[in-house]
C-alpha cells in the first residue's frame, strides 16, 4: 500500500485481479467495445483530421473559457434558464437541494451524470431526505446494487446478465429471476415509468453547452435523458465549466468522434438540444430549467499550459476500453469517479497528488489511451508530468513533492557527480563490474526482483572494452 | 454567496486563460462529401433501417394512404396528431374511420397537466412532423413547437415522423448552417436515429427501453 495516499490501490488491484469474473466481463466488453470502434472509424486519414479539428475547437473554446462562459450565461438568462455558479461539490450539491426543496419535491428522476457523480449526489440528497431515481439502465442496475459506476459510458459493465438477473429478482419485489436481456430491460421500463409521470424534478447532466445561443446539449440512447429533461416541472442540469464551446458548428463534428469514440456509433438515438424552459403557448416541458456550472478545481487546472489538456476531455470512455491496466481491474479500483487513464489525469489534479497521486502509476505508458483519444489529450505525458510533480518540491500540481525524498536526492545527486566526472564514471563502472552479482537481494533490489529478473552486470565496462580494442577516448 | 463564486471562478480563468500557449493547431473546417438529392434519400433510409426503424419513401399527395396500409393489424388504438400543422391536417382529412384494425386520431386541449396520464398510460401512437433529415448519420430533426408537443414523439410506444425529401441534408454542419439555427433555436431541438435503444446488459441491443419502441418515418417526396 502507499502510505501517502487515502486508499489501498495495490489491495484493490489484488482484489481486481482475483476476481475473474469481473474479468472476464471486462475482457469480453472492452474488446467489443473496442472492435465496435475500429469498425466506424476506417479512414485512419480522415479520423486524424476530425480529431485534429475537434482539438483545436477544444483548445479554442479554453483559451476563451471566461468570455464563453460568460456568453453562455448572458444566452441562457435571456433564454430564461437560471444560472448557478458551484466553486466546489458542496456548493453545487447545496444549490441542487435548495432548488428541490424550493419545490417540495421528496424525490428526483436522474439521467446519467458524471459531473453528479464527481459530486456524490446521490449520497447528499439521500443525506437529506430525497430520493435520487436513476433512469439510465447502467446507472439503475448499479444503484440497485449500491455500487458506483465502473465505467464513464456504461457504468455497470463489470456485471453479467446473470448478476443483473439476480440483482434485479432481489431487490425488485414481485420480480422472477430471468437472464434475458430483453426482459431484464423491459422490468426497468415498467419500473422506470411511472417514476417519469409523477416525479417533479429531472436532473440531468451537458455534454456541450453552446455559448453562442445558450443551447444544453444531451448525447444518450435510451431516451430517459429526454424523460428527465420534458417531463417533469423542473430541470436541474449540472456541468463541469470546461464543456462550453463556442458555436452551434462547433457540435457536429464534437458529436460524431463523442459517439464514435464512445460506442462505435454514426450518431445516437437521441441527440437532445435544449435552449429554454417551457415557453408561452407551449403545451409541455419543464417551466423552470437551471443550470449549475461547476468548478471544483478545473480553473485551476487550466492555468498550467501542459495539463490543462485535461480539460480537453469530452468523456467518451475510449482510453479506459483500449487501457491494458483499466481493461484487466475496471473501474471500482480506481477508488475515485473517473477510472482508467483520464482518470488518472484528472483525479489527482482535482484531489492532490498525496491524496490520489498513487493512481499515475496504473499506466505502462503503452500510449494507446492517446492513440484513440478524439481530443488528441496526450494522456501519458502528462502522466509523466503528475509522477514528476510527486517528487518535485518545486512543482505546482496541489500535493506535489509528496514523495520527495532526501535520501533519493541525495543518491541522484551522486549519480551526477559521477556521471560528470571521468574518473569517477570508470571506476564506478569497475566496481559495478565486480560487486553487480554478488549483491545481496535486500531493500529496493529485492522488491525490484521480486516480479523481475536481476540485472546482469557486464564484467567489463563498454569503456574497457573500447580501450583495449585501441580505440581513444575522443 | 453564490455571487462571490461566480467572481472568484473568473477570476481564475482570466488569470488562467492569460498565460496564453494553447497551441490551437490550424484545422481547416472539415469538408464532407456532398450528395445529391436521391442519394440523400437513400443513405437517410439506409442508416435508419440499420437502427431498426421502418423507412417508407412515398409521393407526398400518399404518405396518409401508406400510413393506413402500414398501421393495420397493428392493434393501436389512439394516436395522437397535432391538429394545426401541415402534417396533421394531411392526416386528418385523409384518415377517414378509424376502422379494420386502425387507432382513432386523437389529441389533447390545454397542457401537459391537463392530460399528463392519458398521454403515459393510454396513447399507443403519436404521428409528428420532421424538420429535417440528415443524411451522413440517418438522422432526423424534430423542431417541437407550441402546436406540436415535445411528449409526442418520446411517450407514445409507436412515433411516426412525416419528412419531406426537400429537408433532407447531407450533414449535421449543412443543416446548422443552411437552416440557420444559429437565428434562432426552439426550446428543444432534437435528433433521433432510431426507436430507444440500450446496450447496457452485456452490450446486447435492446430497443425499446423509456422512449418509443418503433420509429417509423414517412419521407414524401
Amino acid at each position: 500500500m502507499d502510505n501517502h495516499t487515502g486508499f489501498d490501490f495495490r489491495g484493490n488491484i489484488r482484489d481486481a485481479l482475483g476476481n475473474s469474473q469481473l474479468r472476464k466481463n471486462l475482457k469480453f466488453a472492452m474488446t467489443a467495445l473496442a472492435e465496435k470502434r475500429r469498425a466506424i472509424f476506417t479512414d485512419k486519414a480522415r479520423f486524424e483530421e476530425m480529431r485534429t479539428t475537434v482539438n483545436a475547437i477544444r483548445k479554442r473554446s479554453l483559451s476563451k473559457l471566461p468570455e464563453l462562459l460568460d456568453r453562455l450565461e448572458k444566452k441562457c438568462t435571456e433564454n430564461g434558464i437560471i444560472v448557478h455558479w458551484a466553486e466546489t461539490t458542496a456548493e453545487a450539491n447545496d444549490t441542487v437541494l435548495s432548488i428541490v426543496k424550493q419545490h417540495g419535491a421528496t424525490a428526483v428522476v436522474k439521467g446519467k451524470s458524471m459531473v453528479s457523480e464527481e459530486m456524490h449526489l446521490n449520497r447528499f440528497l439521500l443525506g437529506n431526505q430525497v430520493e435520487p431515481i436513476e433512469t439510465d439502465l447502467g446507472e439503475f442496475i448499479i444503484q440497485l446494487a449500491d455500487e458506483t459506476p465502473s465505467h464513464i459510458i456504461v457504468p455497470a459493465i463489470h456485471k453479467n446478465r446473470g448478476e443483473v438477473g439476480k440483482l434485479f429478482s432481489e431487490k425488485i419485489p414481485g420480480t422472477p429471476y430471468t437472464d434475458v436481456p430483453e426482459e431484464l430491460t423491459e422490468i426497468a421500463r415498467a419500473e422506470l415509468r411511472r417514476k417519469y409521470y409523477e416525479t417533479p424534478v429531472g436532473i440531468s447532466g451537458v455534454n456541450m453547452a453552446v455559448a453562442e445561443t445558450g443551447t444544453l446539449c444531451l448525447v444518450e440512447n435510451e431516451g430517459n435523458g429526454r424523460m428527465c429533461t420534458t417531463a417533469p416541472d423542473v430541470h436541474i442540469a449540472i456541468m463541469g465549466l470546461e464543456k462550453v464551446v463556442e458555436n452551434l458548428t462547433d457540435v457536429p463534428p464534437i458529436l460524431r468522434l463523442l459517439t464514435g469514440s464512445a460506442t462505435g456509433q454514426l450518431i445516437t438515438t437521441y441527440f437532445n438540444m435544449i435552449t429554454s424552459p417551457r415557453k408561452a403557448g407551449e403545451k409541455d416541458g419543464p417551466k423552470e430549467v437551471h443550470l449549475v456550472i461547476l468548478d471544483n478545481g478545473r480553473s485551476d487546472i487550466l492555468a498550467d499550459p501542459e495539463l490543462r489538456q485535461t480539460l480537453l476531455c469530452i468523456r467518451c470512455g475510449t482510453c479506459l476500453n483500449h487501457c491494458p491496466v483499466y481493461v484487466r481491474i475496471g473501474g471500482h479500483a480506481y477508488h475515485y469517479t473517473y477510472p482508467g487513464p483520464i482518470g488518472e489525469i484528472l483525479t489527482p489534479q482535482m484531489e492532490g497528488l498525496e491524496t490520489a497521486g498513487t493512481l499515475t502509476t496504473a499506466s505502462s505508458l503503452c500510449n494507446a489511451c492517446s492513440e484513440v483519444c478524439p481530443a488528441m489529450i496526450p494522456i501519458p505525458d502528462l502522466i509523466r508530468r503528475l509522477r514528476n510533480e510527486s517528487y518535485d518540491t518545486g512543482g505546482s500540481v496541489k500535493g506535489h513533492g509528496y514523495k520527495a525524498n532526501p535520501l533519493e536526492k541525495v543518491i541522484w545527486k551522486g549519480w551526477e557527480l559521477v556521471n560528470r566526472h571521468p574518473g569517477l564514471n570508470a571506476l564506478s563502472t569497475k566496481m559495478a563490474g565486480v560487486f553487480g552479482p554478488v549483491l545481496p537481494k535486500a531493500g529496493p533490489l529485492k522488491a525490484w526482483t521480486r516480479v523481475r529478473n536481476r540485472p546482469t552486470f557486464a564484467k567489463k565496462s563498454l569503456h574497457e572494452l573500447v580501450k583495449e580494442e585501441g580505440v581513444s577516448d575522443e | 454567496m453564490n455571487n462571490n463564486a461566480r467572481e472568484r471562478i473568473f477570476a481564475r480563468l482570466r488569470t488562467a486563460v492569460a498565460k496564453g500557449d494553447f497551441n490551437i493547431p490550424d484545422a481547416p473546417p472539415l469538408t464532407w462529401p456532398s450528395a445529391n438529392a436521391a442519394e440523400r434519400v437513400a443513405s437517410l433510409k439506409q442508416k435508419l433501417e440499420a437502427m431498426k426503424a421502418e423507412v417508407y419513401v412515398t409521393p407526398s399527395g400518399e404518405w396518409v394512404e401508406k400510413l393506413r396500409a402500414v398501421l393495420k393489424g397493428r392493434n393501436l388504438n389512439r394516436m395522437l396528431f397535432a391538429p394545426d400543422t401541415a402534417v396533421g391536417q394531411a392526416l386528418k382529412s385523409g384518415w377517414g374511420d378509424a376502422n379494420g384494425g386502425l387507432p382513432e386520431l386523437f389529441t389533447f386541449d390545454g397542457t401537459v397537466e391537463a392530460y399528463r396520464e392519458e398521454l403515459f398510460f393510454k396513447v399507443d401512437a403519436a404521428v409528428t412532423t420532421a424538420k429535417a433529415g440528415i443524411a451522413d448519420t440517418g438522422a432526423l430533426v424534430l423542431w417541437p413547437d407550441e402546436k406540436e408537443p415535445r411528449l409526442s414523439s418520446l411517450v407514445p410506444p409507436v412515433h411516426i415522423a412525416v419528412l419531406s425529401a426537400a429537408d433532407i441534408y447531407s450533414t449535421f454542419t449543412e443543416a446548422v448552417e443552411q437552416g440557420k439555427w444559429a437565428d434562432g433555436m426552439p426550446t428543444n431541438a432534437l435528433l433521433i436515429s432510431g426507436p430507444s435503444k440500450t446496450a447496457d446488459i452485456e452490450l446486447v441491443l435492446v430497443f425499446g427501453v423509456h422512449g418509443p419502441s418503433d420509429l417509423i418515418v414517412m419521407i414524401t417526396e
